[in-house]
């Protein structure tokens, strides 16, 4: 595919923007062409926050599409927001532990995770963001996994040098991540 | 019998000389501060590096009147104007000229800002009771019972609120250590030239001066002479005429 | 002087707003004046940050009123010095920019437009495109690039600089939301790498010499007692804004000379016509894209040379047709009839304008 669309959605506070980041790092370090807009609200905190993400083999144009090939919704109200980007082209990721319904809209296809649960029994509540970002690596498969890794320590590098057990515990967020959809896609 | 003057009235050197007679009305205030004002910035030498800022109003009329770089400003941006110029120049001194709506009305949040960042200038408030290019109309500081184009039958204060003091207001915000702040009266010029001198120098020592100088408007007041010198001293009476802060010359100065 | 911090070619992967910020120090930039609105607050940021390496200033006034009017004292003072704002705060800046245009003072501004009236979002819009061409009591004596991406934000805020000390009216380089949070690649470098010298600045308030020996006092003036005396000197203004047409008016044709359905957008927006144009043309329309990259002055004459070829004219933007209405007045006698495709404060995708086409194609517009 010449251009992936992405469209990440959820509560403030999940991450979101954050992976967003580390995602289109990690594209323009893999030399490709990327776009990224942070659906930003008036509230600080406390809205849907939505990033818009391209990569693409070719110069990117228009900065925001109509439809999404992947969207990722991580709360209700990401649920209720996102339809818009949906088409029958559109894979459809949520997570079943934390929204407390299916999406109503039909995609090409409808995958439930459960990355909220196991970050929390599992790994740590803190990388609930980076099993999603192994979840849409794995999907999208448009991105290298050690440029994400590359991108990972541009963002995170400081916090993980004072405490080398994160950057581990973040790698293996993003395994289980991309694991879990391995795993969906298959059933 | 007749003598003809053959002196030249005593100009200041920052006055423009070519300027000729006063734009104001007869009887006006704002050629008596400006001239003090004048005498000030010759008493310190600070011509070469003064910029002058005209607010609109009536203090509009003194954009030639004084020979120093002068600068012709909005309504009530007088002051951004000139601290956007002293940033940008740390050398220059500016000095922004305005009335009392300029200043406490439609400008009063320069001022009060200017005041609490402590911008390096200072800030001229001809306070004349009133708006007197417009026509004569209620001002902040328009004393009770005052009568003005919207106020005809006296200004009320239950229903406009009480006369805006400036310079109370200034001294309880601006840093004491670095600032000046006075109120001064054209009844008192040789008083008025001191307090601008001191009001310059804490500028040109890199602090923030403000001065009100309460002054007369007899075409809008509709008084003569005699009214115009009651109504003066009634204002010296609701209004202070003091130093508030005078924080570069050491404790009250 | 400030301390350019981009000395060879460098590639970022950046946001709008810091692009900017790199630009403005590019340019020898060496005083922002501020003041906080989203979407255009990390100029600010990424400038102060930057601060300490670049030796220039900054002062974060007390309202969007006094950012642009202490950015005039500032460039009174002879210094190159900037601003930038968007939405409700364009709007109370229009009161400093009037008096930039009355006393031709070269005052540079980035618009970072959200949508509108009021506060309404602080996201993305194309509808500040009036009041930045033509806001405050004049006649929109303004320049104005129309940004579509990083590039553009980096050079054509250098170039801003260098119109408006040349010209002397004020210059906007009008981008959006979008353009402004967005992160794409950009080339950065420095201009002189480019053939690029900046204009001199100089001071208008204590310029060298000493009064009364070397020079007369200053007397600046943007009042006039009398009528005739106000239009003598507008006259001359706009002698010389109508002059700047042929000498600084840009756009950008895509596709264009063979069009039958001719696309005009700015802005952000003329970046998904191109999309959309290379979608249509795959499906056998033959679209094209005029792009006017000067909204003020608008180049005329190759503007109604392209709306003459096409058989269609699609206008689209973020607004209702508020750069439609200048580019109708611009191309008055042209016959070619036209449709609209208007979002007001929403962006325009691709899909949505080859869904118009497409439906030109069908259905001739008859207006």
């Amino acid at each position: 595919m010449v251009r992936t669309k992405i469209a990440i959605a959820g509560e403030g506070g999940q991450g979101v923007q954050s992976i967003a980041k580390i995602l289109v790092e990690a594209g323009y370090e893999a030399g490709k062409h990327v776009m990224y807009i942070p659906n930003f609200g008036v509230e600080q905190r406390g809205g849907v926050s939505i990033a818009f993400c391209q990569i693409s083999d070719e110069p990117i144009g228009e900065p925001r599409y109509s439809k999404a090939d992947i969207v990722i919704m991580l709360s209700d109200r990401a649920l209720d927001r996102c339809e818009t980007y949906v088409d029958e082209n559109t894979t459809i990721v949520y997570d079943t532990s934390v929204c407390t319904r299916a999406p109503e809209c039909s995609g090409k296809r409808v995958i439930g995770v459960d990355a909220n649960k196991i970050a929390n029994e599992d790994l740590s509540a803190r990388v609930f963001n980076i099993i999603i970002l192994g979840v849409l690596l794995e999907a999208t498969k448009v991105l290298d996994i050690d440029d994400v890794k590359n991108a990972m320590e541009l963002a995170l590098g400081k916090k993980f040098n004072a405490k080398p057990e994160l950057r581990e515990l973040n790698y293996k967020a993003l395994e289980v991540g991309m694991q879990l959809i391995k795993e969906k896609a298959g059933v | 019998m007749a003598y003809k003057l053959d002196i030249a009235p005593a100009l200041p050197d920052a006055q423009n000389e070519e300027v000729g007679a006063s734009k104001f009305c007869p009887g006006c205030g704002h050629g008596m501060v400006l001239k003090s004002l004048a005498f000030a910035i010759d008493d310190l030498g600070i011509k070469q590096k003064t910029v002058f800022g005209v607010d609109i109003g009536c203090c509009l009329l003194a954009w030639n009147y004084l020979d120093v770089d002068t600068v012709q400003n909005h309504h009530g941006r007088t002051t951004p104007v000139i601290y956007g110029v002293t940033r940008a120049n740390p050398e220059a001194i500016g000095i922004a000229y305005m009335g009392d709506g300029g200043g406490l009305a439609i400008g009063a949040q320069h001022l009060v800002n200017a005041a609490v960042r402590g911008e390096r200038m200072l800030i001229v408030l001809v306070n004349n009771t009133n708006y007197g290019m417009t026509g004569g109309q209620m001002a902040p500081t328009t004393l009770p019972g005052q009568v003005t184009e919207t106020t005809p039958y006296g200004r009320d204060c239950d229903a406009t609120g009480r006369p805006a003091k400036g310079a109370e207001m200034i001294a309880a915000i601006a840093n004491p250590e670095k600032s000046y702040v006075a109120r001064a009266t054209i009844s008192n010029m040789r008083k008025l030239r001191s307090t601008f001198k001191k009001a310059l120098e804490t500028v040109d020592k890199g602090g923030f001066a403000f001065v009100e100088v309460l002054s007369v408007c007899p075409l809008n007041w509709r008084t003569n002479n005699v009214d115009t010198w009651a109504r003066l001293q009634q204002m010296e009476e609701y209004f202070e005429v003091k130093e508030f802060v005078s924080g570069s010359e050491g404790q009250n100065g | 002087m400030v301390n350019k911090l981009i000395k060879e070619d460098t590639k970022m992967f950046l946001t709008g707003n810091e692009v900017l910020a790199y630009a403005a120090n590019a340019a020898e930039a060496e005083f922002m004046y501020g003041y906080p609105i989203t979407p255009q607050n990390e100029i600010m940021h990424t400038w102060c940050k930057l601060l300490p390496k670049t030796g220039a200033g900054f002062l974060q006034t007390e309202d969007e009123i006094s950012a642009g009017f202490s950015t005039l004292g500032g460039i009174l003072a002879g210094k190159r010095a900037f601003t930038a704002t968007a939405g409700p705060g364009n709007v109370i800046m229009q009161d400093a920019m009037s008096m930039a245009e009355m006393m031709r003072i070269p005052f540079v501004c980035a618009v970072m437009q959200r949508g509108g009236p009021s506060t309404a979002t602080v996201i993305y819009a194309q509808q500040e495109t009036r009041l930045t061409c033509y806001g405050g009591n004049g006649e929109g004596f303004r320049i104005v690039y129309s940004t579509a991406g990083h590039q553009d934000l980096f050079d054509y805020m250098i170039k801003a600089f260098n119109t408006a000390w040349t010209y002397r009216f004020p210059t906007y380089v009008l981008a959006d939301g979008y353009q402004g949070k967005m992160r794409e690649p950009v080339n950065m470098y420095d201009p002189a790498s480019r053939g690029i010298t900046m204009v001199p600045t100089e001071a208008s308030l204590l310029p060298d010499g000493e009064i009364g020996k070397d020079r007369k006092s200053m007397h600046w003036r943007n009042t006039y007692n009398m009528e005739e005396e106000l239009m003598e000197v507008l006259d001359e203004y706009k002698v010389d804004f109508e002059a700047l047409e042929d000498k600084i008016a840009e756009y950008e044709e895509y596709k264009a000379d063979d069009a039958e359905i001719l696309v005009i957008a700015h802005g952000i927006v003329a970046r998904s016509a191109r999309t959309a144009i290379d979608e249509l043309r795959e499906k056998g329309i033959k679209a094209g894209l005029f792009r006017p990259i000067t909204l003020r002055p608008l180049a005329r004459k190759p503007l109604k040379e392209a709306v003459n070829r096409a058989k269609q004219i699609l206008f689209t933007e973020s607004a209702d047709g508020q750069m439609a209405q200048m580019i109708l007045e611009a191309i008055y006698g042209c016959t070619t009839p036209y449709s609209t495709l208007y979002k007001m404060g929403v962006g325009v995708t691709g899909g949505d304008i080859v869904a118009k086409v497409e439906a030109m194609a069908k259905q001739p517009a008859t207006v």
